[in-house]
C-alpha cells in the first residue's frame, strides 16, 4: 500500500472491500457482546427467584 | 487424561474455568486479528489481476473456514451428546450453532461482495456457493429445532440428529470446487496448485485464521456458560453461584 488515498479507495474497489469488513466487524461485535449480556440477564433473573424460594421454605 | 476430561464435563468446574480463560482468548484474538489486518490491508501487495479488491480474502476465507470448522465441532459434540448422553456436549452444540451461522452468513456476504466486481454478479447458483447456503440453512434448522421443544432434552436430541445428518454437506462444500467446474476459485492457498503466492500475501491470511479461531474459542466458552447456566438453573451449584455473585 503506497498511500492513504489508495488505502481508502482500495484501488477503486473500496465500495466492496470496506462494506465487507464492516459487515464482519458488526457481526463479530454482536457475537462478542450478546453472550455477556445474556449471562448477566440470566443471573439477574435467577437472583430474583432465589429469595422467593427461601420465603416459601 | 480421562479424569481431566471427566472433571471438565462437570458443569460447575467448567463454568469457573470458562470464566477465567475466555477473556484471555478474547483479547488475544483481537491482537492477532489487528496484526493480520495490518498485514493484509496495508503490507500485502495488490493482486496482479484483482488489484486491491482481493483484500476481501482476509475476512472471506477465515469466515468460510470457520463456518466449516464450527459445523464439525457441532456435529462431534452432537454425536458425543447422543452416544454418551453428556448434557454438556449438547450445550457445546447449542453454543456453537449461532457462531457457525454467523460465520456462514459472513462467508456468503463477503463472498458476494467480492463476486460483484470480479464475476459481475452478487450471486450465482454455483456448487460452492449453493452448498455453503445449504450450510446456513442447516445451522438455522439446528437452532430452530433446538428451541422448538418444551423439554430441552428433546430439543437437544432432535437438533443433534439434524447436525449429524447435515455433516455430509461439509465435504461437499470442500470438494465442490474440484468435483464440479465452478465459477468459485479452486483451492489456492492451502491445498492449492498455485505456489507462486508471495508470503506477504498468505502470511496475513494465516494470522487472520488464527485470530478467528481464538475469537471462536473465546465466545463459544462465553455462550457455553450461558447454555450451562440455563440448563442447570435448578441445580444447587447454580443457586449457590447466584447467591454468591
Amino acid at each position: 500500500m503506497s498511500s492513504w488515498h489508495e488505502f481508502l479507495t482500495m484501488g477503486g474497489y473500496g465500495a466492496y472491500v470496506w462494506p465487507s469488513y464492516a459487515i464482519v466487524l458488526v457481526v463479530m461485535v454482536i457475537n462478542a457482546v450478546l453472550p455477556g449480556r445474556r449471562q448477566h440477564a440470566l443471573l439477574k433473573q435467577l437472583r430474583r427467584r432465589v429469595p422467593n424460594d427461601r420465603e416459601r421454605q | 487424561m480421562f479424569v481431566w476430561f471427566h472433571k471438565l464435563a462437570s458443569p460447575p468446574y467448567f463454568y469457573r474455568l470458562a470464566e477465567r480463560i475466555a477473556p484471555w482468548f478474547g483479547w488475544l484474538s483481537l491482537i492477532v486479528m489487528l496484526a493480520g489486518l495490518y498485514g493484509g490491508l496495508w503490507l500485502a501487495p495488490p493482486d496482479y489481476q484483482q488489484g486491491d479488491g482481493f483484500r476481501i480474502m482476509y475476512v472471506h476465507v477465515p469466515s468460510a473456514w470457520m463456518s466449516l470448522f464450527i459445523y464439525v465441532v457441532m456435529a462431534v459434540a452432537a454425536a458425543i451428546g447422543l452416544i454418551w448422553r453428556m448434557k454438556l456436549a449438547h450445550a457445546v452444540s447449542a453454543a456453537a450453532a449461532p457462531l457457525g451461522a454467523s460465520f456462514t452468513f459472513l462467508a456468503l456476504a463477503t463472498g458476494s461482495l467480492w463476486g460483484k466486481p470480479m464475476w459481475g454478479t452478487y450471486w450465482v447458483w454455483d456448487a460452492r456457493l449453493t452448498s455453503e447456503l445449504v450450510l446456513l440453512f442447516l445451522y438455522l434448522g439446528y437452532l430452530a429445532l433446538n428451541h422448538a421443544f418444551e423439554d430441552q432434552r428433546t430439543g437437544d436430541r432432535a437438533s443433534a440428529i439434524l447436525a449429524l445428518v447435515g455433516i455430509v454437506n461439509v465435504p461437499i462444500i470442500h470438494y465442490s470446487v474440484k468435483w464440479w467446474n465452478t465459477l468459485h476459485q479452486g483451492p489456492t492457498v492451502f491445498f492449492g496448485a498455485r505456489a507462486d503466492i508471495p508470503p506477504s500475501m498468505y502470511i496475513p491470511l494465516f494470522i487472520m485464521i488464527i485470530g478467528f479461531m481464538l475469537y471462536f474459542a473465546a465466545f463459544i466458552l462465553k455462550r457455553l456458560q450461558v447454555e450451562v447456566l440455563q440448563r442447570e438453573r435448578h441445580t444447587a451449584w447454580v443457586r449457590e453461584l447466584v447467591e454468591r455473585s
